[in-house]
């Protein structure tokens, strides 16, 4: 148990990546894109045949990254350009990215079990430093059975999300992206603001898909495979990471808020874990669980909001009752308790 | 450019047609032949009943329609092409509706950052630095509301009166070439009203702003800027320079509307005058 724990969160930030891609066009453009889907595959798969043909792993996830950059400015044109509706342009680009995917492939699967792969390479990395055996037998001393085969994988994804998040707090802080938002909050007003918000909605959807991708072709790595139906229903997961950690950590502030991302798309592959541990529930039934899940995220919160409503409502109505039995002042209050 | 030259005539429009539905049942001459120009300071208020192209004339200028026959020049320049984000680092507007100029899940100086770029290029620098807030929080003191002790708070809690005033300074406070006013205060209930249509005057005053501004109140009309036009059916059908402005009243301008509206009946010569 501990164990399956351990490889959710492990696996939460490097998905983290992609969740946060998603809040950048989900949330900040408002623009519901689906091409993520397309393009998680299309990182994987780039990094998996460069990976596969020799290249160093680091030249082939960066590579993924641009690929998924190219399609994410592929569905914004598609858009802007060629005024086809947001969630139309994005269907499209799932659906082509899918045959090219295949092509990039060249076969649906492409194992990368014997290969050198970015996850490799820090796993040996973090080994020299020499940390795990001090974590070993602390955790030893303190009579934890649990030992995990190595701690970097986790402790450097967690340092990749957060450095990812710092980046795209101080980005949307600036000048551009700035009007970015404001493409996402008024598009009237950014654009009477002398913002070309054609070419800032390309540009936020190349950088949301770059994010996807690079999250994908770790995925690959890590999972040690790339598969063409690999990225079915990741727009889901995307969500569900990003309306979980809204509706749990909140989201007052955008450095509040990619923190909420992160830790949503953590809590979802815990969720999803705990949740196939059940007897009666396959490896198949997971998209149904992620759909449960984001349901249950949506209505969850509201219903809070209306008990908690109701709760302030009978306490106002308790003290307005206090106020009018002292003096006249109360009369309107009484009128409002007994129209209740 | 025509630089090392005095432009005496900032806005310049030539023959302005606009057809709206053209070659359908719905044709519509939205503006017909329209000649507009605007010297240097002009603030000209244009006031016309409901489908005069008071608005479809706005649109023209900032570049939101093209129109069918004519030209728009600003300082000189033919913008008349030029697309409508490119022409705005010329042009400052505000909207009728008071949640059209800012973005509201954004900072009152996040906004203000925003409204501060619109006439440089943006790139990678912060757009809330300490020197800018600096600046924003003294812009903000002309509004007298408090403003700029709440430079943190989201624009989406301001109240509409608040919002406009606010838009109103993003508008204006990075001094554009042509300020255009659209119902501005129509919005509003009258104090606020009051309040955005005095913030316009000391606004306008301030910076020597070139203005156009559409509005339906009449007395708003004759109370701010130094010209006056009306406008129907697509035609400016009166215009008063300074000299008569200032003489005119809610009265004698409704006479003058009906007058020209009977002769117009009898004759469409007479208005084309």
């Amino acid at each position: 148990m501990p164990t399956a724990i351990f490889g959710s969160i492990e696996a939460g930030a490097i998905y983290a990546l992609m969740a946060l891609g998603v809040y950048l066009s989900f949330r900040i453009l408002d623009f519901p894109d689906l091409t993520v889907d397309g393009s998680f595959v299309t990182g994987a798969s780039v990094a998996a045949v460069m990976i596969v043909g020799g290249y160093n792993p680091f030249l082939a996830t960066m590579t993924a990254l641009l690929a998924g950059f190219a399609a994410g400015c592929l569905t914004g044109l598609l858009h802007t350009k060629g005024k086809i509706n947001a969630l139309l342009s994005g269907i499209l680009m799932m659906i082509a990215l899918y045959s090219i995917n295949l092509r990039i492939m060249g076969k649906s699967n492409v194992p990368l079990l014997s290969e050198e792969t970015v996850i490799t390479k820090i796993t040996v990395f973090w080994q020299g430093l020499g940390i795990d055996q001090a974590i070993q037998s602390l955790l030893g001393a303190l009579g934890m059975g649990f030992i995990p085969k190595t701690w970097g994988i986790l402790v450097l994804m967690l340092i990749l999300a957060f450095a990812v998040k710092v980046l795209i707090d101080l980005f949307l802080k600036t000048d551009i992206g700035l009007a970015i938002r404001a493409t996402g909050d008024n598009e009237t007003m950014i654009r009477s603001f002398s913002a070309d918000t054609d070419l800032l909605k390309i540009a936020g959807l190349g950088i949301s898909n770059a994010l996807v991708a690079f999250s994908g072709a770790l995925v690959a790595q890590y999972n040690g495979f790339s598969d063409v139906g690999m990225g079915i229903g990741m727009i889901i997961i995307g969500l569900a990471s990003v309306i979980i950690g809204e509706a749990i950590f909140g989201a007052k502030t955008i450095v509040r808020a990619t923190l909420a991302v992160i830790g949503g798309a953590i809590l979802y592959r815990i969720i999803v874990t705990l949740a196939l541990r059940v007897e009666f529930l396959e490896t198949g039934d997971m998209k149904l669980i992620t759909a449960v899940i984001v349901i249950g995220a949506l209505i969850l919160p509201k219903l809070i909001q209306q008990q908690k409503e109701k709760q302030r409502k009978s306490r106002r109505l308790a003290e307005a009752k206090k106020t009018n039995a002292y003096g006249k002042s109360g009369d309107h209050l009484a009128a409002i308790k007994s129209d209740s | 450019m025509l630089t090392g030259k005095v432009v005496t005539i900032l806005l310049q429009l030539n023959q302005i047609h606009k057809v709206f539905n053209e070659g359908t049942p719905d044709e519509k001459t939205a503006l017909h032949r329209i000649d507009l120009h605007l010297k240097p300071g002009d603030f000209m208020t244009v006031i016309g009943s409901n489908g005069a192209g008071k608005s479809t004339l706005m649109n023209m200028i900032s570049g939101k329609l093209i129109p069918d026959i004519g030209e728009v020049l600003v300082d000189g320049t033919d913008v008349t092409l030029v697309k409508e984000h490119k022409r705005s680092r010329l042009i400052g507007r505000v909207f009728q509706d008071p949640m059209a100029g800012t973005a509201p899940s954004m900072t009152i100086e996040e906004n203000l950052a925003i409204a501060y770029s619109r006439t440089k290029a943006r790139g990678l620098r912060k757009g809330v630095s300490k020197k800018r807030r600096d600046f924003f929080q003294e812009k903000l003191e002309m509004l007298h509301l408090g403003l700029e002790n709440r430079l943190s708070a989201k624009v989406g809690l301001l109240s509409g009166g608040e919002r406009q005033a606010l838009s109103l300074l993003m508008a204006t406070f990075t001094e554009p070439k042509i300020l255009l006013l659209d119902e501005h205060t129509a919005a509003l209930d009258p104090a606020r009203a009051e309040l955005i249509t005095s913030l316009t005057k000391e606004i306008v005053e301030t910076y020597k702003l070139t203005t156009l501004m559409v509005t339906h109140n009449m007395q708003q009309a004759l109370d701010l800027g130094n010209r006056l036009i009306m406008m129907d059916k697509g035609q400016i059908i009166f215009e008063t320079n300074e000299d008569q402005k200032k003489d005119l009243t809610v009265e004698k301008l409704l006479e003058e509307f009906q007058k020209i509206r009977g002769e117009k009946m009898s004759s469409d010569k007479a208005v084309l005058i």
